[in-house]
């Protein structure tokens, strides 16, 4: 087994783990293929069970023969492991490396976890796109499903089937692929059933320098306007970058040959620039010493909300569009595989009640994440502490969640999810035993036939076990649009992320519970005063038989 | 935005929209607009003050019960006082050693009258030590006074004799904290002036501690900074947090909350007693015992306890409201956010113990809303002894009784009597959490219903606790309806032939069943969104009413109109040509505006 070449030592006695809000523990320290563990003779609930996959970076202390390892986990929790002898921490330290930064998907846990759950509903196939279209059938007769992609040929991060107007046909298809970055033409993200209208998206049109045109995207886009309607592109750009990318080969639709639709340019950062935000934030965040002033400048400077603000205002902005002017939109940025997600996604949590339930949202990570191509896989490897620079990683589905944590602050009844659920989310996009979020997209994700060889996250947690933790007390089904406020004033810094492992959530657990319980009586009765009635209306109805001969 | 017509009146501003079907009527007392100072009426006299003609239609006796609600000699009682070691002093009796004291004031049994009077000529404005807070548990004591006017060098054997008298009263410890709020620089300067602070040498057994609350005209203008950021137009997110923290108020807030917290320490968990004084010790001194005797005794954190705390805390002890809040036309130099800063510290620690106090947030909005509003006697006034003069109870109305009327506003859905949270002292974390305090919103932007969390988890609970009283009342009449025809039925079988008798509870049955579940269920429904039980006599809530309780919980309702489907159908089919930021939303308006800012 490989594994066992990169574990020198497996086991190490008498090491003290140093955890947020826990006294210290010693125990024996255990690495697997896969976990560190730490268990402690007394009592088996102070072990530790983590996954090396969720291990971002870690550091190296010696005082004396005593070694310390600082592990900094992707999130973003930090603990500390006292082991005796240095060569046992050295190899420790070293194992720990290694067997956090398998170069092989394949070497992954999701790839070895056999659950111990009996599986109800198998998850890969909870969401398939078929489903997802029945759904709309009733109302779309200007839509189809297409396989146009069912080799992946036409677009490496199309998932196969992909919903397209009627009225353009497969070879169009192929024809506008070429025309957009990454051969991402124009698909159905969103339809809205109110007005018919709907949310597209899309890569960049590949125009250049020179201006290039299809006939057949034009086509395509045009074919899902009404009759004398317009529509607005949404390009999560600003101009000056979008301009520049024609140098590149890329570029944007001009009015020209786009004269029904009305470009609207807004800037969410991509890239590095979250990643540096996401680093400044943590970075922050874990810092105490600092006094009440410092630490709003420093979560200025961290940029992190600002970049909240900016995707929540482009997502409101495109629900606006679709649900008050009654107009058909077009998400894009570059590739179409990031800021174009949380738009369209985000737009979707505003207008459609359906994706503010557990299901619902679950549909739409899956569509609009996983099927639609977020490549998870290169964006979520390394989280906050992760010194290495590579380009490809950045919290973008993490800035998504926030975003509905916000939205689920200002509308706290309208969601059948907790904040639980978020936070599980993200825990799972970086680290996890499920093969969910492994792959970058579709076509990855058949190669390494994540479907016959690891379980998915939806069949573990749409179990009703499962389901209770993330359940929201509170939540009334709401069939309305939700606005959100985007001014500063209305944002705030999610806590139970950020600060998780910085502050004793005893107090806020507490009263959670105690919401819960409020609820849970009042159901209670509910269900006593209804048998009552039920039997009351029984013996008077004998009552009635009886005394009516 | 709606057009209409404006009415300025002695006392409001009324707003009456010209739309001919509503014709709404908007209603702002003067004293509460505190942003617009150009508009405010400079009043000379108490007499003109909304107070004085303010009639909520109840008679004398009435008035006099609501003044009797919050009664200053039985929260002594309560304490345990007086006993072997405190007394009731009779020493400024009708005001005769300090006018901005009370006549009631509890003192160490062992300080003599002469100990008091020569403690007195040594202390500003002979604000002598007397008693804010006894813990009946161990003893300790919070005790509050001025600073001593010990310049370079004077010294007072009274005064010395006053601290040990303080120190002693309390057998558990062998010393005093003398805790001075002021930076130390601004204590050092006060020297010069003959004033200043208590040397540790010329007192026995005293522990002498700074804590750095900035005085009234820093945090005037902080928070007049933090306003101006509240004001900006679609400001960004940095400029939003690079003003908040300029303004520098979450770091004043914290230097308050430092302090209650220290002498909260010293008493609970070091036995101690505690002199708590900052120059005047109305202020600052005021702002560190409540907040002190808020974290310690969980009886300040139900209703009624709050509005004792206030009393005694606040309005006993001198707190200058009419100068702080400018009710009248005087210095404004002398207008500061004291108190303000004081509710704000509850609002803080409600955030973090969210189940530790009976009231809710709107309760600290009414009661600052009522400390501008003039609308209630309770903050009338300089001291005691000037609303005895002015006859303020005789004259005006209690906000405590109006209040506790209507109590049902005002209660924390997560408060529960016997939860652990409820007892003991509230302990903070002792690492310094900077993110612990934060911007509330729910004050500052109060009258921005649109920044506003759009469904109240408060007033939903609420509404949850109230159905489930009226299910917990049904369940037992069911249970003995169910009782009493099991017991007709069991009769009847015994004696079948008698068919006329039993039809008597069948028709009495039938008819008491016509409460269907359907029906019930839209009582419960209608539940939260009945109108605040103000009545109309209250015209200056009207406002604030409206806005707190924007988050209804009658939440399909509200949605609806949040998400404005009713201004859909209305809008021309031409929609389709304008840009998104002509919408006519009402509320929406800023935020739909903002995001198309590019």
């Amino acid at each position: 087994m490989e594994f066992a070449e990169l574990i020198k030592t497996p086991r190490v006695d008498n090491v003290v783990l140093h955890r947020p809000f826990y006294p210290p523990v010693e125990g024996t320290l255990c690495l697997t293929g896969h976990h560190l563990i730490l268990s402690s003779r007394q009592d088996n609930t102070e072990e530790l069970w983590l996954l090396h996959s969720n291990i971002d970076a870690i550091d190296k202390r010696f005082v004396g023969p005593l070694g310390t390892i600082i592990i900094k986990c992707k999130d973003f929790r930090i603990i500390q492991l006292d082991i005796p002898g240095m060569e046992e921490c050295l190899n420790i330290a070293s194992s720990i490396e290694a067997l956090s930064t398998l170069d092989s998907i394949t070497l992954m846990y999701p790839f070895f976890y056999r659950p111990m759950f009996e599986v109800i509903e198998d998850g890969w196939h909870s969401f398939l796109p078929e489903q997802e279209f029945e759904l709309y059938s009733s109302a779309i007769s200007e839509w189809r499903l297409s396989y146009v992609n069912k080799e992946f040929a036409v677009c490496p991060s199309y998932p196969p089937a992909v919903i397209v107007p009627k009225a353009v046909d497969d070879e169009a298809l192929r024809k506008v692929a070429t025309f957009r970055h990454g051969g991402r033409f124009p698909v159905l993200s969103y339809y809205h059933k109110k007005n018919g209208m709907v949310i597209m998206r899309s890569g960049q049109p590949l125009t250049g320098t020179n201006g290039r045109r299809c006939k057949e995207d034009e086509k395509l886009i045009n074919a899902t306007l009404r009759a004398g309607k317009r529509g607005y592109i949404i390009d999560t750009r600003p101009l000056n970058v979008a301009q520049q990318a024609r140098a590149k080969g890329g570029g944007f639709e001009q009015e020209a040959h786009y004269p029904q639709w009305r470009r609207i340019h807004k800037s969410i950062e991509r890239y590095h620039i979250l990643q540096e935000s996401l680093i400044k934030l943590v970075e922050s965040c874990n810092d105490q010493t600092q006094n009440m002033d410092r630490w709003l400048s420093k979560l200025e400077a961290s940029n992190w909300l600002t970049h909240i603000k900016e995707i929540l205002t482009t997502a409101c902005l495109a629900a606006q569009c679709l649900d008050r002017e009654g107009a058909s939109i077009l998400v894009h940025g570059t590739e179409g595989t990031d800021s174009t997600l949380q738009v369209t996604s985000l737009a979707q949590i505003i207008l459609e009640p359906r994706s503010r339930t557990i299901r619902g949202f679950e549909a739409l990570i899956e569509r609009e994440w996983l099927q639609a191509g977020h490549p998870f896989q290169q964006r979520c490897a390394q989280s906050a502490y992760c010194n290495s620079k590579q380009k490809w990683e950045a919290p973008v589905f993490l800035l998504f969640l926030d975003c509905v944590w916000q939205i689920l602050r200002q509308f706290p009844c309208s969601f059948e999810f907790n904040e639980n659920f978020l936070i599980m989310l993200f825990e799972h996009a970086y680290a996890s035993q499920f093969g969910t979020f492994l792959g970058n997209n579709e076509s990855e994700r058949c190669k390494l036939k994540l479907q016959q060889k690891t379980m998915s996250l939806w069949s573990w947690v749409n179990r009703p076990s499962e389901l209770s933790k993330f359940t929201n007390p509170l939540f009334e089904a709401n069939n309305l649009v939700i606005w959100p406020s985007v001014a500063p004033q209305s944002l705030q810094l999610w806590e139970g992320i950020f600060l998780r492992w910085n502050r004793s959530s005893k107090y806020l657990d507490e009263a959670y519970e105690e919401m819960v319980n409020i609820i849970e009586y009042n159901k209670e009765l509910q269900a006593k005063v209804n048998l009552l009635r039920r039997q009351l209306a029984e013996l008077e109805t004998e009552d009635g038989v009886q005394e009516s001969p | 935005a709606a057009l209409g017509t404006l009415y300025l009146t002695a006392t409001h501003v009324i707003f009456v929209e010209t739309a001919p079907d509503t014709r709404k009527e908007t209603w702002v007392c003067l004293f509460s607009m505190s942003s617009c100072h150009i508009m405010f009426v400079s009043l000379m006299k108490y007499e003109e003050l909304y107070c004085f003609s303010f009639n909520p239609k109840l008679d004398r006796e009435e008035r006099e019960q609501g003044w009797m609600l919050v009664n200053l000699s039985e929260e002594y009682k309560r304490m345990g006082l007086p006993n072997d070691y405190w007394q009731l002093s009779d020493v400024n009796r009708e005001y005769r050693v300090c006018d901005s004291y009370p006549t009631e004031l509890y003192v160490p049994k062992s300080a003599t009258a002469h100990i008091i009077v020569g403690s007195s000529k040594f202390r500003s404005r002979r604000r002598f030590p007397a008693l804010s807070y006894y813990c009946k548990d161990n003893h300790a004591s919070i005790c509050r006074s001025s600073q001593p006017l010990s310049g370079f060098s004077a010294r007072c054997l009274e005064d010395e004799q006053m601290l040990q008298a303080i120190r002693k009263a309390n057998p558990g410890s062998d010393f005093l904290y003398v805790v001075d709020t002021r930076p130390k620089l601004n204590a050092m300067a006060n020297r010069a002036a003959g004033k200043g602070y208590e040397n540790e040498d010329n007192y026995s057994n005293i522990k002498f501690q700074f804590i750095g609350i900035e005085n009234i005209h820093v945090m005037r203008n902080s928070l007049q900074k933090m306003l101006e950021v509240c004001e900006l137009k679609s400001p960004s997110m940095s400029d939003f947090l690079w003003g908040l923290e300029n303004s520098g108020w979450l770091r004043h807030i914290k230097a308050i909350m430092d302090a209650g917290i220290f002498i909260a320490k010293a008493v609970s968990e070091e036995g101690a007693s505690v002199l708590v004084h900052c120059s005047d010790g109305w202020d600052r001194t005021a702002q560190v015992c409540s907040v002190a005797s808020l974290l310690l005794e969980p009886h300040y954190r139900t209703l009624k306890g709050f509005m004792v705390l206030i009393e005694k805390d606040w309005i006993s002890f001198g707190h200058k409201f009419t100068h702080r809040y400018g009710n009248l036309d005087g210095d404004p130099r002398e207008i500061s956010p004291v108190i303000d800063q004081f509710l704000e510290c509850v609002w803080q620690l409600m955030e973090q113990f969210p189940c530790a106090f009976e009231f809710n947030e709107r309760f600290l909005i009414h009661i600052q809303h009522h400390i501008y509003s003039c609308q209630f006697g309770n903050f009338l006034c300089n001291s005691q002894k000037e609303r005895q003069e002015l006859k303020i109870q005789e004259r005006t109305y209690s906000l405590w009784a109006h209040l506790w009327k209507n109590r049902v506003d005002y209660l924390n859905p997560l408060f529960r009597a016997d939860h652990s949270q409820t007892r003991g002292v509230l302990h903070l974390p002792t690492a310094p959490c900077n993110f612990m305090y934060k911007f509330w919103n729910g004050m500052y932007n109060r009258f921005e219903k649109g920044l506003q969390p759009r469904q109240s988890v408060t007033d939903y609970l609420v509404a949850v606790k109230e159905e489930t009283q009226q299910l917990e009342e049904e369940l037992e009449a069911l249970e003995e309806r169910l009782e009493k025809i099991q017991k007709v039925q069991l009769n009847r079988t015994k004696v079948r032939s008698k068919q006329s008798e039993p039809s008597k509870h069948s028709g009495f049955s039938t008819s008491d069943n016509t409460n269907t579940p359907q029906d019930y269920s839209g009582n419960v429904k209608s539940f939260p969104s009945r109108s605040p039980s103000q009545g109309d006599e209250d015209s200056a809530l009207i406002l604030t009413q409206d806005n707190l309780k924007s988050s209804d919980p009658d939440l399909s309702a509200n949605s609806d109109q949040e998400s404005g489907v009713e201004d859909l159908s209305c809008r021309s089919p031409s929609g389709g040509e304008c840009v998104p930021s002509e919408d006519s939303g009402k509320d929406r308006d800023s935020d739909e505006a903002v995001f198309l800012t590019a």
